[in-house]
């Protein structure tokens, strides 16, 4: 009589004999399926493999699960046939890429564990990558399931939560039924997202960004790499893909439009709507190496005589602008660029103090058309953050900031 | 108070010319240069550049019309295998294991590793030898070509690496240069490049298939759909990159072209006759000048150095892949440790067993060739059965007439090289 089991691989599941309340043998396991919108984490059913057949065993049925087989405690069978809510563990995970959330990386499943309830109900307890389960699944049938349990031993484990795992799946309806939530992913940072992204194939990266709210994809799309940028408005519907774009700021979502084709490109900026079309439309004519397309229209340009009081009050009126803006800058007569006011000196200030004695003059600046290079100095010789870009007339554009001028560099 | 969220006003104009559309072609073939071009070129390894010296020191420029039928069958699998990685960006291993399942491509893995090994030692053989003739001891020149070789993967990154595989790439020209100083028939060479020569005899038809069969290897199909991967090269990309994939094919048989040509002129206007090793080659050149010596046996260590960093790169990247670990020299050492081991230890074993004195490297290059003839068959068929599912693939499967041509092209690959595994049983007993 073998022992009551705590844990079970799918691997050592695969091929276990399924006996009838009578003794009677069935057939073997071939796959195990979740239903998701039941229950996440408990096997449903189990598909057995029955002469040329396959017939479905639900959970409750089981007497027992034992390394030497199944026991059943009826002998009601029924024929297989496919279900769009059911996650089948075989078909749908073993091989397959998932998102390891926590270790912020794309893997491939090479095994799952399950914890053993009551020695009869199984729930997925892991996800298995690594040497370890490589070595369960190349000698399982070979090997008999004890000796192997007791060969990988020395092996070290390499697995993931099956609660921090995140299942791809391209289509859309199967993902609602199969209850497929992206919470976990757009709990991550921007930049991890976007790694991986990068390291999926196009259709689950199209899966993803149709699943994922607009602003998180937004905030991740940003970080893509150009290219793939391109390849993922592409492949989304126009309307989902402006809706991204309209999440970014002008300044990325000009840089992610100009890589687009032709075709494409134009029934974006058909869709777009308004003041964030017509300042795309314009970024969209300077080079990306220029300060035109590098700069972000996106700046808080206020009269000298603005009170400390006053500037606080229109950066609290401008939540996304007070996100990433480090400089509040300062406009002299007739709309021109006097100085600039780092946003620390702004809080330190007394609140009456209008905001032209705090700035630093002569302001530093560049025009439209200064290069990627002359820029990089600028902000290397004078320690900046930021650098406000004029037009010919001395009035102020957008702003460059530290960051773009570091992935400008780093580009090279 | 006034606030203003700046917009720039420019007039608009639209500037995309015909100029500006071929200035994007060829911007865009410099960004995807390298997968196709470095996996064709290193095809020319120590192994490869015996081959066609033989080739010529026996049979002079008779062999010549094989280059054209080489060309187009590196080019057909070449080309399914960089489409297959910029479509689907993921590896050959990747892909076979999601259809196919974890147990074959681990079968599929092994073979290449042991077939991989031996490649390794030959063209640790070929750094050997052709600094020997630079009176450099192979108790020397291993060990540091080893660090060196060891080194430069680790410490770099894909586009670091990448560029001094390209530099090396242009280190080829030495064929070039030294076919050029031998003075060879250049008309006899015009002609039998397009005229075929069959022949009955054993010799010349032994000749024929070991120069086809060791044109396509299986870690070519993995390396490139790898490499393509890595870079990145997308759909988007993919008319420049097959240019690329021809281009690199192209440069592989003109410089076989050169080195068959050159040892014609040096060694069978003299006398044909066998060759026993590379190293022998460039001394039949010897009487045409230092120079022409020099240069082809520069060019024998630029290969097998070449060689000695791809091969085991492309090896632990395809192992990896296909079992799920952590790759790519993009990681660090802690990222990726499975990846680095198998790595270290294909450049330790490869090259150690060079310095073991009357080590059978003869017996295990032929056995190579065997193991080569074994997995190739499977790696085409593979490919070719990948390449044509619409899940996978989408718009980009072959057409039929593709298919008709890619099959034909499998099925005489596969003709050859298994014949040449059976010769190298034969050989080998």
């Amino acid at each position: 009589m073998a022992e009551t089991l705590t844990y079970l691989y799918l691997t050592e599941l695969l091929g276990l004999v399924v006996y009838d309340l009578k003794g009677r043998r069935i057939g073997k396991i071939r796959d195990a399926a979740l239903v998701p919108v039941i229950d996440p984490v408990r096997v449903d059913r189990f598909l057995i493999g029955s002469g040329w057949t396959w017939l479905t065993v639900r959970w409750d049925q089981v007497e027992s699960i034992t390394l030497d087989g199944i026991r059943l405690k009826d002998e009601v069978l029924t024929p297989y046939h496919a279900d769009e809510y059911i996650l089948r563990l075989v078909r749908d995970l073993l091989d397959q890429q998932i998102i390891d959330a926590q270790g912020r990386k794309v893997v491939r499943v090479t095994d799952a564990t399950f914890d053993v309830r009551d020695g009869r109900e199984l729930r997925v307890m892991e996800v298995d990558i690594g040497m370890r389960s490589v070595f369960r699944r190349l000698t399982q049938g070979i090997l008999p399931r004890s000796w192997i349990r007791r060969l990988q031993e020395p092996i070290s484990v390499s697995s993931i939560p099956w609660e921090f795992t995140n299942i791809l799946e391209p289509d859309p309806h199967r993902r609602l039924r199969l209850n497929i939530k992206t919470n976990l992913l757009e709990r991550l940072h921007p930049a991890d997202l976007a790694d991986i992204v990068e390291d999926l194939d196009p259709e689950d990266r199209e899966a993803l960004f149709e699943a994922m709210d607009s602003e998180k994809a937004a905030e991740a799309l940003s970080e893509v790499d150009p290219d793939i940028q391109a390849s993922i408005l592409e492949s989304l519907e126009t309307e989902k893909a402006v809706e991204i774009l309209e999440e970014m700021t002008p300044a990325d979502a000009a840089a992610a439009i100009a890589e687009l084709n032709a075709e494409t490109s134009a029934e974006i900026l058909e869709e777009m709507e308004g003041e964030p079309q017509e300042e795309v439309r314009e970024l969209l004519e300077f080079d990306d190496d220029t300060a035109g397309g590098m700069m972000d229209t996106e700046m808080l340009v206020l009269p000298g005589d603005t009170t400390v009081e006053q500037a606080r009050a229109s950066l609290r009126s401008t939540e996304d602008l007070a996100e990433h803006c480090n400089t509040v800058f300062v406009s002299g007569p007739g709309g021109t660029l006097s100085g600039a006011v780092p946003l620390a000196r702004l809080l330190a200030a007394a609140e009456a103090t209008p905001i032209a004695s705090l700035a630093s003059t002569p302001v530093i600046q560049v025009p439209l058309t200064a290069d990627e290079d002359e820029i990089a100095e600028l902000f290397d010789k004078y320690n900046l953050l930021s650098l406000p870009v004029v037009d010919n007339d001395g009035i102020p554009q957008g702003v460059i900031k530290v960051d773009d001028v570091i992935t400008a560099l780093r580009r090279r | 108070m006034t606030q203003s969220i700046n917009a720039i006003r420019r007039p608009a104009g639209a500037t995309v010319s015909l100029f500006r559309n071929l200035k994007r072609h060829i911007v865009v073939f410099f960004a995807v240069l390298g997968p196709g071009f470095i996996t064709a070129v290193v095809d020319n390894d120590a192994g490869g550049i015996f081959t066609y010296s033989q080739a010529g020191a026996r049979w002079g420029y008779l062999p010549l019309w094989t280059l054209l039928p080489i060309t187009f069958l590196l080019v057909v699998t070449q080309e399914m295998c960089s489409r297959m990685g910029a479509v689907t960006e993921k590896g050959l291993s990747d892909l076979i294991r999601e259809e196919y399942g974890l147990r074959i491509t681990f079968v599929m893995l092994a073979a290449l590793v042991a077939a991989n090994l031996t490649n390794v030692m030959a063209n640790f053989a070929g750094i050997a030898s052709s600094l020997e003739l630079f009176h450099v001891s192979r108790y020397i020149s291993i060990p540091i070509a080893g660090v060196l070789v060891w080194m430069l993967i680790v410490k770099g990154t894909y586009a670091s690496v990448e560029k001094i595989f390209l530099f090396a790439c242009s280190l080829y020209i030495c064929y070039i240069v030294s076919g050029v100083m031998v003075k060879p028939d250049w008309k006899e060479a015009a002609i039998y490049s397009v005229r075929p020569v069959l022949m009955f005899d054993p010799a010349y038809l032994t000749m024929v298939i070991g120069m086809v069969g060791t044109s396509v290897a299986p870690w070519m199909q993995f390396y490139l759909q790898a490499a393509v991967v890595e870079k990145g090269i997308t759909v988007k990309d993919y008319a420049e990159s097959r240019v690329e994939v021809i281009v690199g094919c192209i440069v592989m048989s003109v410089i076989a072209f050169f080195i068959i040509v050159a040892c014609a002129g040096a060694i069978w206007t003299v006398r044909p006759q066998d060759i026993s090793d590379a190293t022998d080659a460039a001394l039949g050149l010897k009487p045409f000048g230092e120079w022409a010596y020099l240069l082809f046996c520069a060019g024998l260590l630029n290969a097998s150095f070449f060689a000695a960093c791809i091969l085991p790169l492309s090896t632990a990247y395809t192992v990896c892949e296909g079992l799920g670990f952590e790759s790519g020299v993009n990681r660090r050492f802690g990222e990726a440790p499975i990846f680095y081991w198998l790595f270290t230890g294909l450049i330790v074993v490869g090259g150690g067993v060079i310095l073991i004195p009357g080590f059978p490297l003869v017996k295990m290059i032929l056995l190579s060739q065997v193991i080569n003839g074994v997995l190739l068959p499977f790696v085409l068929i593979f490919m070719i059965l990948l390449i044509n599912k619409k899940r996978v693939m989408k718009e980009w499967t072959n057409s039929t007439l593709y298919n008709v041509v890619a099959w034909s092209a499998v099925v005489v690959m596969i003709g050859l090289t298994v014949a040449l595994a059976a010769i190298s049983i034969r050989d080998a007993i």
